[in-house]
């Protein structure tokens, strides 16, 4: 595989606030990259200076050879890009808001005619095209506001937070869409807070916070970093106390971390299924009952926990 | 050029289909055409094109000479008949309460002696100097239109009185240089001179109705004023609007999506000028062609007509931009372009052009595309063609360059698209 983007230690500041503290990483020809991150940990402001929105304060960007500081005309010609906000115009139909930016990107006469049908039958609104924006459902104009950046066929797609504040059903028709729109060969870097979406899609991810990149890698390299440590979550009842529970299972040989909120206690160990007998035998010990246990795998939360002290959603 | 047009056209389509747009843009200005056409008496006449008729207005004749008799006559005459509902009064004070009392819309006191003051014979035998005795237009500021008209008529009568007094020196002294006239017979024939100047064929106003030779009336009908006014001043909403829709693109992230595409800053704001152009002409356009059908008004010639809402057009977008790029917020447009709005409608004359403004504001009323729209439309409507109205034009796309620069100037100050 060849590289369809290398940024170079691109960094953005806004007077004395660094937005994004120099990145640097690559994605490949036909893979799923996440950007992975709370809020503000800069992952619009870096996709907005990979798609030529603004310059970088410093380092540079290639997508598909061209510089995305010198040349922008190319790069934008290469790029699709969904927003994380809705882009429309909501008293344009779906089908004139294809057309429309269609044109912005060069399309034009019959061709583009075809290329809005298709669109419009590839997020699943041919029956709705000619509606206006503004008497569709909140998941529907999300799939336009896709759409749009699929009009011309990109190379890359960037896709900022576009499950954001939708419905589970939508979210499902997005992520499966994003994995067709890979399969038919397209490159996407995908920016989320949502781990659970990081984890389906990505080829890689990358894990940044405060505008540093502090992780990159694949999900299996990324667990592995932080000693594939597995979670064990006890359930208790709504009477019992956690935080003792907590406490006691601190003395457990093998268990790394405990923490207790919500009437859980939460412990990782190397081998989470291995230490479930001492659990289940200290909790009875100290009389408290155990509604219900889950046992997980290594994952991006735990990651980005180990990294940072925080959790992904703080 | 196509996206540039792309980005028009779409801003056009946005703009007819917002109801509240459609209101003020087209609704509005018909409907307060037809109530000041209404309170200026446009619709009460049976067949008169013309909107004013039987405008009251007070002679008081001091004058024991021809000149007075003949300024009655002028506002008696079957020319002006209609036009002007006269009566007579002897007591100068008595036609000023009139005009207090909203009774009339002009008192026109004639002085005594001021036919004395005119002829230079009667003047050497009175004794009153040349040019002394001035008629007075005591006039009813409730009544602007009428008031107006009399003053008009009063004015026209006075320059050919002085026109004939002065040709007639002229004539006299170099007849009696040249040996072909006596000294002595000067008076009597300076006296015959002034009877054929002033003349039956001679008339001061005339008012022509369109049935009578299926011609334009070249009188102004009160709605060639006020119908431009209106839409002039509805004009400066549209383009306000339309600044106020590039604010929003920012607001709503279709700016920014814009710029992602292979579209340049210079190709989007271009595009939202031809947008807001369109729109405009569309406006106008509707608005002369509804004027036209509805209140049966005659704006003139066809291509003087299209090119002065071409021009006004551009100079209304080049305000609509400078104001989109003084603002900050989309709020701060609309607070702003409600503003300009109206002080341009005084400014630019869309209410009437009585208001009683200082010379320096009226000087500004030129900034205005209203006073260069207004004035080239009346003048169209008044019979005149596309040539008399190329100052006008040249002056609003003067404006349209300028302003456009100056909006430019302000996008790139306060960084608005950043590149």
């Amino acid at each position: 595989m060849s590289g369809i983007l290398e940024a170079h230690n691109i960094a953005k500041s806004y007077g004395d606030f660094k937005a994004v503290k120099g990145v640097t990483f690559g994605i490949e020809d036909g893979e799923i990259f996440s950007l992975l991150g709370p809020n503000g940990a800069g992952k619009t402001t870096t996709i907005s200076m990979l798609s030529t929105l603004f310059a970088p304060t410093s380092g540079d960007a290639t997508i598909g050879g061209h510089s995305v500081t010198k040349e922008s005309m190319a790069v934008r010609r290469i790029i699709g890009v969904v927003p994380q906000d809705l882009a429309l115009y909501e008293d344009l139909t779906g089908r004139e808001n294809l057309s429309f930016w269609g044109q912005m990107y060069g399309l034009g006469g019959a061709a583009l005619k075809a290329r809005v049908s298709e669109v419009l039958e590839q997020v699943g609104l041919t029956d709705k095209g000619n509606q206006r924006i503004k008497t569709y459902s909140g998941g529907m104009k999300r799939r336009v506001n896709i759409g749009v950046g699929l009009l011309h066929k990109p190379r890359l797609l960037f896709m900022d937070e576009p499950t954001v504040g939708i419905d589970p059903q939508s979210r499902r028709a997005i992520l499966d869409t994003v994995k067709d729109l890979n399969r038919q060969g397209m490159s996407v870097l995908y920016t989320t807070h949502y781990m659970e979406e990081a984890q389906e899609l990505s080829h890689r991810i990358g894990i940044i916070d405060h505008g540093e990149l502090i992780a990159l890698g694949t999900l299996q390299e990324l667990t592995r970093s932080i000693g594939e440590l597995e979670t064990l979550r006890l359930h208790v009842t709504e009477d019992a106390d956690a935080g003792r529970l907590a406490e006691a299972l601190r003395t457990i040989p093998g268990v790394t971390r405990v923490d207790a909120a919500d009437h859980q206690a939460v412990l990782t160990a190397p081998d989470a299924e291995e230490a479930l007998p001492a659990v289940v035998s200290k909790a009875n010990e100290i009389g408290i009952k155990i509604r219900s246990i889950d046992i997980e795998e290594p994952n991006l939360e735990a990651v980005f926990l180990n990294l940072t002290g925080r959790a992904l959603r703080d | 050029m196509n996206k540039l047009l792309t980005i028009g056209l779409k801003d056009l389509t946005l703009a007819l289909r917002d109801r509240a747009a459609l209101i003020l843009m087209f609704a509005a200005p018909l409907v307060l055409t037809l109530g000041l056409g209404l309170v200026t008496g446009r619709f009460s006449g049976q067949s008169d094109n013309n909107g004013l008729r039987d405008i009251p207005v007070v002679l008081v004749n001091q004058d024991d000479g021809r000149i007075g008799a003949e300024l009655v006559n002028v506002f008696t005459s079957p020319d002006v008949g209609t036009l002007v509902k006269p009566i007579s009064d002897t007591d100068p004070a008595v036609a000023r309460k009139r005009v207090d009392d909203d009774k009339v819309a002009a008192a026109v006191i004639i002085p005594a002696g001021y036919s004395a003051s005119i002829i230079p014979a009667a003047n050497n035998a009175s004794g009153v100097p040349a040019g002394d005795k001035k008629i007075e237009i005591y006039v009813n500021p409730a009544q602007p239109v009428g008031a107006g008209v009399i003053r008009s008529i009063v004015d026209e009568f006075v320059a050919r009185v002085q026109a004939g007094r002065v040709s007639g020196l002229i004539a006299i002294t170099l007849l009696i240089e040249n040996g072909l006239l006596k000294p002595a017979d000067a008076a009597a024939y300076g006296q015959d001179f002034g009877r054929r100047q002033n003349g039956p064929a001679q008339t001061i106003i005339t008012v022509r109705r369109t049935s009578d030779a299926g011609t334009p009336p070249p009188t102004v009908d009160i709605l060639a004023v006020l119908a431009p006014g209106m839409a002039l001043l509805f004009l400066m909403y549209t383009v306000t609007r339309g600044g106020a829709t590039l604010l929003a693109e920012r607001d709503n992230g279709t700016l920014a999506r814009m710029l992602v595409t292979p579209t340049s800053a210079t190709q989007i704001i271009g595009g939202k000028v031809i947008g807001i152009f369109l729109t405009a002409v569309v406006q106008v356009a509707v608005l002369i062609v509804g004027s036209g059908l509805l209140f049966n008004l005659h704006w003139g010639d066809p291509i003087g007509v299209a090119a002065l809402v071409l021009a006004v057009a551009a100079g209304a977008t080049g305000w609509g931009m400078v104001i989109a790029a003084f603002a900050r917020t989309t709020a701060m447009v609309g607070s702003l372009g409600a503003a300009v709005m109206l002080m341009f409608g005084v400014l630019g004359g869309s209410f009437g052009d009585n208001f009683p403004l200082p010379d320096f504001l009226l000087a500004l009323g030129k900034i205005t595309p209203n006073a260069w729209g207004i004035k080239g439309f009346t003048g169209l409507a008044s019979g005149g063609v596309l040539g008399d109205v190329l100052p006008n034009i040249i002056a609003l796309c003067v404006m349209a360059v300028a302003l456009f620069a100056v909006s430019v100037w302000l996008f790139r100050r306060n960084g608005f698209i950043k590149q």
